[in-house]
């Protein structure tokens, strides 16, 4: 199918998410479509799926201009979306999911349901049990499952909402050969990544996204630096992890067990070192937040021992935990980190020690005014935090951090934030490692998780890796034992 | 743009006022009235003669008080709607005072003052109790607050009709009259008490500069804004609730206090007179500003003398002025959504 988008336009409040974007793709093309995080490519895919409205602008298919008003419409005009966080339901059997969003009678036939699912999987190559239950797949697998009822339920258009994340190498070479295979088809293949390397081997075409406008359309062969301008706007380099010696224990956790209705965590035992960052790698949901809000003192242990410094914080009020230094920085930020309504200098008032009844406002304006510049958050004292950007939330939160502290905790320091605000954040994470500030921060980003520990402790549904060495681990590694593939050898290795 | 957002917002409050006038202009057509004549009535009877006015400053004491309690709980994000039962065991608990006192041999002015003391522990210690259910049993505290007043009204009936009751005979008009010399002392002439009137403005005062300028004010409002990011940022917001229902209980105890002391001077069934619920119309209207609470309490006081005179004249009842306050506060409330709706663009939604 052909696709074309004309002029789309969106705003979410006073942010053009979209401008004016437009973008022809012949059928049988596999179009890439690169930006950094936050610059308009999940949006733009979104308006194409019927999950957003474009505020103007013209979606064409096949010559013909449709209005997509409902997700449910998106699939009848033959446009099915793969999301980053697969839409399935966990609990169910593959046969089960495979049927749900079909278009039938009250009995859903089985018997001939189960035959074209099997057919389906010889035609693209995939081996799925169509009787095992959903959550027993890898995201990979369940990756395939979703292709194949989107082409079932008749899509020729499949976007694909950065597919490469947290799936093994291996499955990364099978999705990219099916999606050749339908591209071959005739079908019209969207493939939206922040990846260089995965757009480059699998794309016909590349477009670039930047602040919400189409910067640019290549073809290959595509040479990396240009991509890299058109995305950032300047050649960049990232930072790396501080590899300095480390000597004093800052956190010892002993024999820690963790229950709660879902997830039992049983027996960790983790030896963080002063200055040292820990990245905890997992599927949302594997026991990392369990972890690290245990680890804040919000959760209480079942069993074990958390010392800090050579004191045993076990058991303790988590205000004890916050006097003692050690910071939990949530992932929702407006939910749990921020106080929505309150202005940064509130902010700024609430979470420095108090000095006496009334608040000095000339003092904590001058203290908000400083900080906001030495953190270069985009914003004055008065502003409410709701007003500020995603990424000068974040700035915020790390702004409000008391210095010094023993031990940070952070759950995906930089979701959702332009590269600027991640090199900058990291950048502040680390000047305070050297400081002596221990961190453990979660991520769905593997390359994140790589690029920044020192460590990485892997979870798998309520498993625990031992710490593994992030300079001789891979992303492949890793993507595999958060999918539940060899922990045998991982957890050999941690017996010697 | 800022301009703009003024003549919104002022056009709004000013069509939300004549709406609920239209509203209540329709309300008394319906009942066979002319509704300027039943204004006009409304307007003489509250603020006609200084008498008139000093009854509505009677009125307007309590409702100040009550207010400024529920400025400190509505700050922590608490609907104290338990207000009604704290003002009468304020009540309770000044009556208690006085009956046991009253026989001692202390300075008159002694009792009063401890008596209005125990009002303010009266009221404060049945907040804690729809404090502590809330925090620690899970206990929405309107459902809390709603139960405990019931508790509160059995408990004024069963004290009059039972150990506190009239020599002889026990009646619905109340407990036995305090002897004069344990009245709020009054302005010659009328029916308010200068110690009353200092009582509710250094309320209204400590309220303002408690939820204006102190860490303490700010805490609350965080606590009340987001409970889970207060406790994430490291307030102890259980503590905090517990103190916002004790504040707001010693002024509905003061509240109370003030009603037998100043205006009853004994214990009846209907103590609190609603002025707790009137509170809580008063607290939603000034959106958490002190100040303004003065003025529109002494305005809502002034409808509740002012239509005293309606049954009298027009045959009307006199729940008329309930009528315009609650029309009043829907509103304005339904105006403060459509004005957020006018000013603020869609939000919301990833890129």
């Amino acid at each position: 199918m052909n696709v074309e988008l004309k002029h789309i336009h969106k705003h979410f409040g006073p942010v053009h998410a979209n401008d004016d974007i437009s973008l022809t793709i012949p059928a049988g093309t596999i179009q890439g479509i690169l930006g950094e995080n936050g610059a308009g490519k999940s949006t733009l895919m979104k308006v194409l799926s019927g999950f957003n409205q474009a505020d103007s602008g013209e979606i064409i298919l096949d010559g013909k201009s449709i209005k997509i008003t409902r997700p449910a419409d998106a699939i009848t005009f033959g446009i099915g979306m793969l999301h980053q966080d697969p839409l399935d339901f966990p609990p169910m059997k593959v046969i089960d999911n495979f049927i749900i969003g079909q278009p039938g009678g009250f009995f859903p036939n089985y018997k001939n349901v189960r035959a074209q699912f099997i057919e389906f999987q010889k035609q693209y190559g995939f081996n799925i049990d169509p009787d095992s239950y959903v959550d027993k797949l890898t995201v990979g697998e369940r990756q395939q499952l979703e292709i194949i009822r989107l082409t079932f339920l008749g899509a020729r258009v499949l976007i694909l909402d950065e597919p490469t994340t947290g799936i093994s190498a291996l499955q990364k070479e099978k999705l990219f050969e099916t999606l050749r295979i339908l591209a071959k088809e005739g079908k019209t293949i969207i493939f939206v990544s922040h990846k260089l390397e995965d757009v480059n081997n699998l794309c016909h075409r590349v477009a670039v996204l930047r602040h919400g406008k189409m910067v640019g359309q290549v073809a290959p062969p595509f040479v990396m630096d240009d991509l890299v301008t058109l995305m950032f706007g300047e050649p960049i380099t990232l930072g790396d992890r501080i590899s300095s010696e480390y000597c004093d224990e800052c956190l010892v956790i002993d024999r820690l067990c963790i229950e709660d209705a879902r997830l039992v965590i049983k027996n960790v035992n983790l030896v963080i070192k002063r200055g040292e960052v820990i990245g905890l790698a997992g599927m949302e949901g594997s026991g990392q937040r369990h972890f690290l809000r245990t680890l804040s003192g919000l959760i209480r242990p079942v069993s074990g021992k958390i010392i800090l410094n050579g004191k045993n914080l076990t058991g303790k009020t988590y205000q004890t935990f916050l006097k003692n230094g050690i910071s939990y920085v949530p992932a929702s930020r407006l939910e749990e980190g921020l106080i929505s309504g309150l202005t940064l200098t509130e902010h700024f008032s609430l979470s420095e020690d108090q000095q006496g009844f009334f608040i000095n406002q000339a003092h904590t304006t001058e203290v908000a005014a400083s900080r906001i510049k030495e953190y270069s958050i985009k914003g004055i004292p008065e502003n409410r935090v709701e007003m500020l950007s995603g990424g000068n939330q974040q700035r915020a939160l790390l702004a409000l951090l008391k210095t010094p502290l023993a031990l940070i905790l952070m759950e995906h320091p930089t979701r959702g934030l332009d590269i600027e605000s991640t090199i900058y954040i990291w950048s502040k994470l680390k000047d305070r490692c050297q400081q002596g500030t221990s961190i453990i921060f979660m991520s769905a980003d593997l390359d994140e998780v790589l690029r920044y520990s020192d460590k990485v402790v892997v979870f798998f549904n309520g498993r625990v890796s031992h710490p593994l060495d992030a300079k001789e681990t891979s992303v492949d590694e890793l993507g595999l034992l958060i999918g539940g593939k060899g922990w045998e050898t991982i957890e050999e290795e941690s017996k010697k | 743009m800022k301009l703009r957002n003024l003549t919104i917002s002022w056009g709004l409050m000013v069509s939300a006022v004549v709406i609920a006038l239209l509203f209540t202009s329709l309300v008394l057509v319906l009942a066979g009235a002319q509704p300027f004549r039943a204004y006009w009535d409304i307007l003489v009877g509250s603020i006609g003669s200084i008498t008139k006015i000093s009854d509505v400053i009677r009125s307007w004491v309590p409702l100040v008080l009550v207010t400024s309690g529920l400025l400190i709980a509505f700050t922590a994000g608490l609907w104290n709607i338990g207000i009604e039962g704290q003002i009468a065991l304020g009540a309770i608990f000044t009556t208690w005072a006085l009956r046991s006192l009253e026989t001692s041999t202390l300075p008159a002015g002694l009792i009063i003052m401890l008596a209005i003391l125990a009002g303010a522990v009266g009221g404060a210690l049945w907040a804690s109790l729809v404090g502590l259910l809330r925090i620690y049993g899970g206990v929405n505290e309107i459902f809390g607050g709603l139960g405990m007043n019931f508790i509160a009204t059995a408990l004024t009936i069963f004290l009059i009709f039972g150990p506190w009751k009239r020599p002889g005979v026990a009646s619905m008009s109340g407990t036995e009259l305090f002897d004069r010399s344990l009245w709020l002392p009054q302005v010659p002439g009328y029916s308010i008490s200068v110690w009353s009137i200092g009582l509710a403005l250094a309320g209204l005062v400590l309220v303002f500069f408690l939820l204006r300028g102190t860490y303490f004010g700010l805490k609350l409002k965080a606590v009340g804004k987001n409970n889970k990011a207060a406790f994430v940022m490291g307030i102890p917001t259980s503590r905090y609730m517990l103190y916002a229902f004790l504040m707001c209980g010693v002024f509905a105890g003061l509240a109370g206090s003030i009603q037998v002391v100043g205006l009853y001077h004994r214990l009846i069934p209907s103590i609190s007179s609603g002025y707790g619920f009137l509170g809580l119309l008063v607290a939603m209207l000034v959106n958490f500003q002190p100040i303004l609470s003065a003025f529109v309490a002494f305005f809502f006081a002034a409808l509740n003398i002012g239509a005293i005179q309606l049954p009298i004249n027009l045959r009307l009842d006199s729940n008329l002025s309930g009528v315009l306050q609650g029309a009043l506060v829907l509103f304005v409330l339904l105006m403060s959504g459509v004005r957020q709706k006018l000013m603020h663009n869609p939000k919301g939604g990833e890129r």
